[in-house]
């Protein structure tokens, strides 16, 4: 379970998270709409500790990521993130891409390593690219081989971080296939995301963000499909 | 028709002072690219006030002529009564003169290296350590690799300079073979062919190098 208790971030003066609080359970999918800017993917950087918070608390597992003394490495390894940007290894082939992590930080052997590799390549539909560099392939190819690197760990949790925006639109199809495979095979999984309809489609609960804070939490027929919050309103009347 | 006074033996001394300048070369690119890497990475990852002092100094060994720079540390030597060969001398300035350069060099190729990928690395549960050691240095070598081929290329001319504190190498070679012959054009002439033979084959590895990684990229 992820759970956040009243999270407080800034950077600098400027107020990112104002006391966000939420509660994600093992096997739900959980969809975060809002604008730019609303502290939505800064969200998911606090949840694993790439960013530090300065109020409340975040706690994985029952872990509090930002305590003190809490192995961040360890912590990591339960939570798979996904970014916009793939952020692929250039140097490394496809297969040494997702072969990396748990060879180095799981202590898999090479074999053990590569069949766990194969694996989730295959799962995403990438099973022939094994050999190939990341260069070699288009954005919604590395987008997958990304979400293969972060599945190669066997996470309990999945984060994705606006994994479409960056694609052509004729590549976001792909994309969302997988998350869509991953959500039926009981995923746990947060997805911040601007695909209104497909976080409809797959979601569990959607909460809408804006300006730091959570307005809208529920079903998606509720948040999307019958909207309270004026901000809701006119978010969603300016997207869909 | 064609003739010199060269000898037999003037050629051989030619090509052991080729051997002199590929010796202090290889000294001072190993020493330097050691180092380099070393301050490069701290001039890369560390706080200002570790940053500062160091940039300090090697910018002081970056603008600072070679040549005054071997002339001052021979007499530092001598005043200090140190028992070191000039070609030692040699060798540990031109070491820290190419250190200078490689660290901005080495501290480039890490800058370049997206943050956002390393922030990959981290969010798989990778260390400090291993994101260095296995995302950002083969990275970083990548956008390196040209210009540590250029350094190379230009210490191993600026060994030449050493001839100042008495070292004979080949350009010392041949101004004491074109002394004695007086056929500067035709002993320089083998000498600049000398220096292109010993370059030319680090310039082609450099070369192959960046094509293999190009063909990845």
């Amino acid at each position: 379970m992820i759970e956040l208790k009243d999270v407080q971030k800034n950077f600098g003066s400027l107020e990112v998270l104002k006391g966000v609080s939420l509660m994600v359970q093992k096997g739900e999918v959980l969809s975060v709409i809002g604008g730019s800017g609303s502290g939505k993917s800064t969200m998911l950087m606090c949840i694993n500790g790439l960013e530090p918070i300065q109020g409340g608390q975040i706690l994985v597992n029952g872990t509090d990521v930002h305590a003190r003394g809490t192995d961040l490495n360890k912590l990591r390894q339960r939570i798979g993130i996904v970014f916009q940007q793939w952020n692929a290894f250039p140097h490394l082939t496809v297969l040494e891409n997702v072969m990396l992590a748990p060879r180095k930080v799981l202590g898999k052997s090479k074999r053990e390593a590569e069949e766990i590799a194969v694996k989730q390549l295959t799962h995403v539909g990438l099973g022939e690219k094994l050999k190939v560099y990341p260069s070699k392939l288009s954005g919604g190819q590395q987008q997958r081989m990304a979400i293969a690197r972060a599945l190669a760990m066997s996470p309990d949790y999945m984060l994705f971080d606006e994994v479409t925006s960056a694609l052509d639109p004729q590549l976001v199809g792909e994309v969302l296939d997988t998350l869509k495979m991953l959500s039926e095979e009981g995923m746990t999984m947060i997805l911040v995301t601007h695909e209104i309809r497909f976080a409809r489609d797959v979601s569990d609960r959607v909460a809408f963000f804006h300006q730091g804070l959570i307005h809208e939490i529920g079903k998606p027929e509720q948040v999307i499909g019958n909207p309270q919050k004026p901000e809701t309103i006119e978010f969603l009347k300016s997207v869909l | 028709m064609f003739e010199t006074s060269l000898t037999w033996n003037d050629t051989i001394f030619l090509l052991q002072g080729a051997g002199t300048t590929l010796t202090i070369t290889f000294w001072a690119v190993l020493g330097g690219t050691i180092l380099g890497m070393l301050f490069g990475l701290i001039r890369a990852t560390s706080p200002w006030w570790v940053n500062a002092p160091i940039g300090f100094v090697l910018d002081i060994l970056r603008s600072v002529p070679l040549l005054i720079q071997f002339v001052l540390a021979n007499s530092f030597k001598s005043i200090l009564k140190l028992q070191v060969s000039a070609f030692t001398v040699g060798c540990v300035v031109l070491a820290l003169y190419t250190a200078a350069y490689c660290a901005e060099i080495v501290r480039g190729g890490i800058l370049a290296v997206p943050p956002t990928t390393r922030r990959a690395a981290r969010s798989l549960g990778m260390t400090y350590t291993q994101d260095l050691t296995n995302i950002v240095f083969p990275m970083a070598l990548r956008v390196a690799l040209p210009s540590w081929i250029g350094l190379t290329l230009g210490v191993m001319k600026d060994t030449a300079l050493v001839l100042w504190i008495g070292i004979v190498e080949l350009l010392r070679a041949s101004q004491v073979i074109v002394t004695r012959i007086q056929e500067p054009l035709f002993v320089l002439s083998i000498a600049g062919l000398i220096y292109f033979l010993m370059s030319f084959p680090i310039a082609r590895l450099g070369a192959r190098l960046e094509k293999r990684w190009r063909e990845n990229d």
